[in-house]
Parts: structure tokens; sequence; C-alpha cells
């Protein structure tokens, strides 16, 4: 019991890892996609996290009458990752924003339509 | 998790985006409950706050729903086929990890201790995620404000292509 309950977190990370990884497959989307990678990003998080609390560990911050602390350094990690993270979204959504305005669409399937009717010279803006 | 799986189902964008925002509220709780509090804080104010609003200024530029699935159901098994074993072997990988939440593992041993306890007497400030962040490791955040930089300037180099009519909508953190 101990065990099932011990694993619980990590099974989370890869439930939710896992949907992610399929909106970015199977969704064509491109918004829809970049929700996929952040859903699989904050997976990753929970896992850092998850491996630096310690039981009836507290908050990492100096107080009296504390003893134990959850290690900080995965904290700072991912407080990192997630402002980094963010930028990297801004960047992917700029893209489709572009995409729009050249192609008229963010879908994957009409962007390859629009993409194998005019091959040779630069589309013009279809919307 | 169920809030992830809505927003999979969800074909109006706009919700979508909403729902994640909550989604990004839930997992700053979580963060909480996993004596994250400074983690929590970036989350609420990053994930539920400046990429809600990311995502809502695209939609106003782009189309606010997906397009109806087409009936390619074969496409969807591939997919979910590949996700499936993938996510059982992770799944299996799992039970080499160390148990959640004991004192012996290796990121517990190793030099997360040291800065637990040297963290106050070496810098005086009680918040040990702040210290590591801003003076242990402040060479780093300078990289990281550096990439944050570069997105920056790539977003401006992508919208301002053609200036007639969208620069500046986007964003600037």
């Amino acid at each position: 019991m101990s065990t099932v309950l011990s694993f619980f977190n990590y099974w989370v990370v890869v439930v939710l890892m896992m949907i992610g990884f399929y909106v970015v497959i199977a969704r064509g989307n491109m918004i829809k996609k970049v929700m996929g990678l952040t859903l699989f990003q904050t997976s990753v998080f929970f896992m850092f996290i998850s491996a630096g609390k310690v039981a009836g560990g507290a908050t990492p911050i100096v107080r009296a009458g504390v003893e134990v602390y959850s290690n900080p350094l995965p904290h700072v990690l991912i407080l990192t990752a997630i402002v980094v993270g963010v930028a990297t979204t801004a960047v992917a959504l700029a893209l489709a924003v572009r995409i729009n305005e050249s192609f008229g669409t963010i879908e994957d399937d009409t962007l390859q339509d629009a993409l194998l009717e005019e091959p040779s010279d630069r589309p013009e803006d279809t919307a | 998790m169920l809030v992830a799986i809505a927003i999979v189902r969800l074909r109006d964008l706009f919700a979508a985006a909403m729902l994640f925002a909550i989604y990004s509220l839930l997992s700053a709780a979580l963060f909480v409950v996993l004596d994250a509090g400074d983690v929590a804080l970036t989350e609420a104010a990053v994930g539920a706050g400046i990429s809600t609003i990311l995502v809502l200024a695209v939609l106003t530029l782009t189309e606010r729903y997906e397009a109806p699935i087409k009936k390619s159901a074969h496409h969807d098994r591939w997919a979910m086929l590949v996700v499936g074993v993938t996510g059982a072997l992770l799944i299996y990988a799992t039970f080499d990890l160390p148990q959640f939440g004991s004192p012996t593992t290796p990121v517990q041993t190793h030099v997360g201790g040291h800065y637990i306890a040297q963290t106050y007497a070496d810098m005086g400030i009680p918040n040990m995620v702040a210290a590591v962040l801003a003076s242990y490791r402040s060479i780093d955040t300078l990289g990281e404000g550096f990439v944050i930089l570069t997105a920056g300037l790539a977003v401006y180099a992508l919208l301002s292509v053609r200036p007639k009519k969208y620069q500046g909508k986007h964003r600037d953190e």
C-alpha cells in the first residue's frame, strides 16, 4: 500500500505528460499544440518538485522551530524553467500569428493544402 | 488531470485558454502542497497570468474555433497507440525511482544539505530559493535574462515584418 502511494506522484506526472504528448501528435491546431507542449512541460515541473519534497519537511525559508526543510535546489531550477517556458511559448505563438498572416490558417491540414497549391511563388494573405 | 483532458476535448479555444488558467492555478496549489512556495507564486503569476494573456492575444489575431476533426480515426488510433506504449514504458520506469518523500534519496544527500545549512550564514536572508537564485547562481539567472531578451527580440522580429497591422499588439513582459 505504501508503495502504491509513494509512486502516485510519478504516475500523475506520466499521465499528464502523455496527455500533452497526445495533443502534440494528434491535434492539428497550432495553439492547441502549444498548449500540449505546455502540459508536457508542467508534468516535468511536477517531477522535479516531487523529487525535492521531504516527508514532514517545510518550505525552504529559514525560521525558528523548523528542523526539516525540503530541498531548495529543484525549486530554483523549476522557477527558472517556468519563466524560460513562457518565453519559448511566446515565440511559438508569435510564429503561429505569423503563419496565420501569411497563409490565413493555423491548422496543419489546411496549411499543407495551401502550400501544395502554390509551391513556387511566395503566398500572400488569403485571410 | 481532469482539467487537462477537458482542454484536449474542447474545440473552442477561448474556453480552452480559460481552462488552462484554471489548470495553472491548480498546479500552483499543488506546488504549495509540495513545499515549493516560490514556484507556486511564479506559476500563478506566469502560468495563469501571462500565458493566458498571450494565448488570448493570439486568439484575437487568429481563429477562435479549432477545425472539426476529420474522421481519420486511423491517424488518431496510431497516436493513441504511440502514447499508450510510451506511457506504459514510463510507468514501468517509475518503479526504479526512489520513494516519494524519502530523505535518503540521491537528491537529498548530495549538495542540497549544504545549501540548507549554509544559506543563512552566507547570505543573511532566510529565503533559500531566492538566495540560490540571485546569489549563488546569479550568473545563471543572468543567462535566463538573456534567454528572455532573445525571445522578446524573436517575437518582435516575427511580428514586425508586416508592420501595417499587427505590430505591438502582442506582448512584452
